[in-house]
């Protein structure tokens, strides 16, 4: 009995042995997490299947968990040697992961970074510390203005010419604004909405075009407490103040205002594009954000990468390697764009013919060549931070300056503590 | 085999020499024990670590480093946490006393009412059934301004000015605490009713006889015999806005905790430190804080019940 068992175990090593030869090593498995969004998932899955089928070998698990859970779940499993060997983290995580050493560099033979810098858009250098990328993204996101052509043509307006600058965005919005005889607010000629992306628009973009800059080169200190940031706060705050084109708070939310047809013009991101697909009441434009008074244009982009944790060594290692490189291929960013409808992280997988002149996509992806990514240390306080600025300017009615000298020291805080722990 | 067999023969021996009396109380242990053991196990040990957690800079990702009081200093330091705190107060000053005195005089008035009287009792319990968050962005759209909001369409109707409410930093707070308020009302009334129907008639015949006048009977009798339901009430809805969470969470979404941190009390503080910032060790600081309040407003308050 033993003996005839011995012998085929004897036998099914052999066989083991020789089609593992043949498929060169045996299968290896490595994990991949994200977090729940329907169409990311999807997405995912078809890349995978592609992927699996160019490496028989390799078998991709795809585990999510929903975007509340998300950090703490990885916070829990990589300490205890579980979870993820290739990990999709929002860029703004990215210090926190690599000083809690969950990621480790992404090896330069697979990717150099020459390579990267040549081939991606360069807001991916927000991944780049101390000479080595951490992560790549398959896709990035940008902001545009979205504007309502209906609105457009009832003011006069050219629907096929949205505003080029900030100062025929004002115009713009003075001729859409509508009130009624008592002052209330009907429709609004742009929205102001700071808790949505209003935020990004005034430091990456509005700041920008008045000569300022938000952080130092290092991004250790704050640095819009200066004459750009009042000018820019000012021109932000007078859209309510004193233009009265629009009202913080209108219908709850900007792009609740936009998409009621009660709003001439909002900015929001790539991302809101899906839900925008439902208007059926009127027909909007894209177009690339405002340049300001120099002619000078700005954007804010972000994204989330994938990223190789230290879990992964030896052959998981060279698995992880493969997986991510065939995510970051310009075939899997056009299958992204595709089902997610977010914007190809390599240029040349973006600026094809067809996408550049794609009337929604070609604001959004010719914004990615003067976009800056905030690099955030604690993403959800220095948002809060702010928040209180755009509040106490139009609010409280308090001076740009002495609102932003306010909002400096306290962001400034969260800085310095973040830098002080490494 | 032998030695299962003699555990077992001595454990039955132990048993049976114990009296009935013994038996009865090592059985009330036996099953007490298991409320004891998970009240220690998911209470208790949380707590103690909730008070470790408070003395480290643990931010979820890395190992947690002893950092002293550190973190109690910086909480003295943060005007955040000053603001947040007279939020939290003003919840409890306002809140409670408001929401017991609507409560008592719409369960004074509504027991004297014969007429659908299970009817209307059940249309002000209704709100205390509806779910904190769908009630809580039904208010948020009220005050919205006007293409959308009930109060400010009512009010520009009248031709009064609009009014911020929620894009306020002072009338923000009243604002999310009207509906809180609301919300446990039918709570508190039937409480009140139940309260108000246990005090014996033979008190207001013989009051009545004496042609003492209804404000008189009010403070002699009614108010003195009601004064364990009112105390329950107290502490229950003390506690309850202490904590409040849900309706200011949902009311203020998109700007958590209103304009200027001008609705945000400590518990919503507390789940923004840990759970947006990943700042544990400072939010065990504040749950520290938050847990001694609690336990000194408990405190008073069951002094309060004592000296009956």
């Amino acid at each position: 009995m033993r003996g005839f068992r011995g012998m085929l175990v004897g036998l099914a090593a052999a066989v083991g042995v020789i089609s593992g030869a043949q498929a060169q090593t045996q299968t290896v498995e490595i994990e991949y997490w994200q977090y729940v969004f329907d169409a990311r998932i999807k997405a995912m899955d078809e890349l995978i299947k592609r992927f699996q089928a160019a490496n028989p070998n390799i078998k991709v698990k795809h585990t999510t968990f929903p975007y509340a859970d998300y950090q703490t779940k990885i916070a829990a499993a990589l300490p205890a040697g579980q979870g993820p060997d290739v990990v999709q983290l929002f860029y703004g995580w990215l210090d926190n992961f690599v000083a809690a050493k969950f990621i480790q560099p992404l090896p330069k033979d697979a990717f150099p970074p020459a390579m990267i810098e040549k081939d991606f858009y360069p807001i991916v250098s927000a991944m780049k510390r101390d000479g080595e990328y951490y992560g790549l993204p398959t896709a990035v996101r940008s902001l545009a203005l979205f504007y309502n052509k209906k609105l457009f043509q009832e003011a006069g307006l050219d629907p096929a010419k949205p505003p080029q600058t900030t100062d025929e965005l004002l115009e713009a919005a003075k001729k859409t604004v509508k009130r009624d005889g008592a002052g209330n607010l009907l429709s609004e000629g742009i929205t102001l909405d700071f808790p949505g992306q209003d935020y990004h628009w005034w430091r990456e973009v509005l700041l920008r075009q008045n000569g300022g800059a938000p952080y130092s080169d290092d991004n250790k200190k704050v640095t819009y407490d200066s004459e750009a940031g009042a000018k820019s706060l000012t021109w932000y705050a007078d859209l309510q103040k004193v233009h009265k084109v629009g009202q913080a708070g209108f219908m709850d939310e900007g792009q609740a205002a936009f998409r009621a047809g009660r709003a001439a013009m909002t900015i929001d991101g790539s991302f809101r594009l899906g839900a925008f697909g439902n208007i059926k009441g009127f027909e909007w434009g894209v177009a690339e954000l405002p340049a300001g008074p120099d002619g000078k244009r700005f954007n804010f982009a972000s994204y989330w990468v994938n990223a190789i944790t230290t879990k992964a060594t030896g052959e998981k290692l060279e698995a992880s390697k493969k997986f991510l490189a065939f995510v970051t291929t310009p075939e899997a960013m056009q299958v992204w764009l595709d089902a997610v409808g977010e914007l190809p992280a390599r240029k040349a997988a973006a600026e094809t013919d067809k996408n550049l002149s794609h009337p929604i996509y070609g604001p959004f992806l010719k914004a990615l060549n003067y976009s800056n990514a905030t690099v955030f240390v604690d993403e959800a306080g220095q948002r809060q931070v702010a928040l209180d600025l755009a509040n106490r300017v139009l609010i409280q009615n308090q001076d740009a300056k002495a609102a932003l000298a306010e909002a400096a020291k306290a962001e400034q805080a969260i800085l310095d503590r973040f830098y002080a722990k490494k | 085999m032998t030695d299962q067999a003699l555990d077992h023969v001595a454990r039955g021996g132990f048993w049976r020499g114990l009296s009935l009396r013994r038996k009865q109380v090592v059985w009330a242990w036996g099953f007490l024990a298991v409320p004891i053991l998970f009240y220690a196990l998911i209470r208790f040990y949380p707590t103690g670590e909730a008070f470790y957690i408070s003395t480290t800079n643990w931010n979820l990702l890395t190992k947690p480093g002893f950092v002293g009081l550190a973190n109690f200093k910086r909480l003295l330091g943060d005007p955040v946490f000053w603001q947040v705190f007279r939020n939290t107060v003003l919840y409890l000053v306002i809140g409670t006393p408001v929401s017991l005195l609507l409560a008592f005089t719409i369960a004074y008035h509504l027991d004297r009412v014969r007429f659908m009287h299970g009817f209307i009792r059940a249309l002000y319990f209704l709100p205390f059934l509806t779910t904190a968050a769908a009630m809580a962005w039904v208010w948020r759209w009220f005050y919205q301004p006007v293409p959308i909001g009930l109060f400010n369409q009512v009010l520009s109707t009248f031709g009064f000015p609009q009014q911020p409410f929620l894009r306020s930093t002072t009338q923000s707070l009243p604002s999310v605490l009207a509906p809180a308020i609301w919300a446990g009302l039918g709570f508190q009334v039937v409480i009140f009713l139940a309260g108000l129907r246990a005090i014996p008639t033979t008190y207001y015949e013989a009051a009545r006889i004496d042609g003492v006048s209804d404000g008189t009977i009010l403070r002699r009798i009614t108010i003195p015999l009601l004064r364990p339901t009112i105390i329950f009430l107290v502490v229950f809805s003390s506690i309850g806005f202490l904590r409040i969470f849900d309706q200011v969470y949902n009311m203020t979404s998109g700007d958590p905790g209103g304009p200027l941190n001008a609705t945000k009390p400590l518990v919503l503080m507390i789940y923004q430190t840990a759970f947006s910032s990943f700042d544990m060790g400072y939010a065990a600081a504040q749950t520290v804080v938050l847990f001694l309040a609690l336990l000194a407003v408990s405190l008073v308050q069951l002094r309060l019940l004592r000296d009956r």
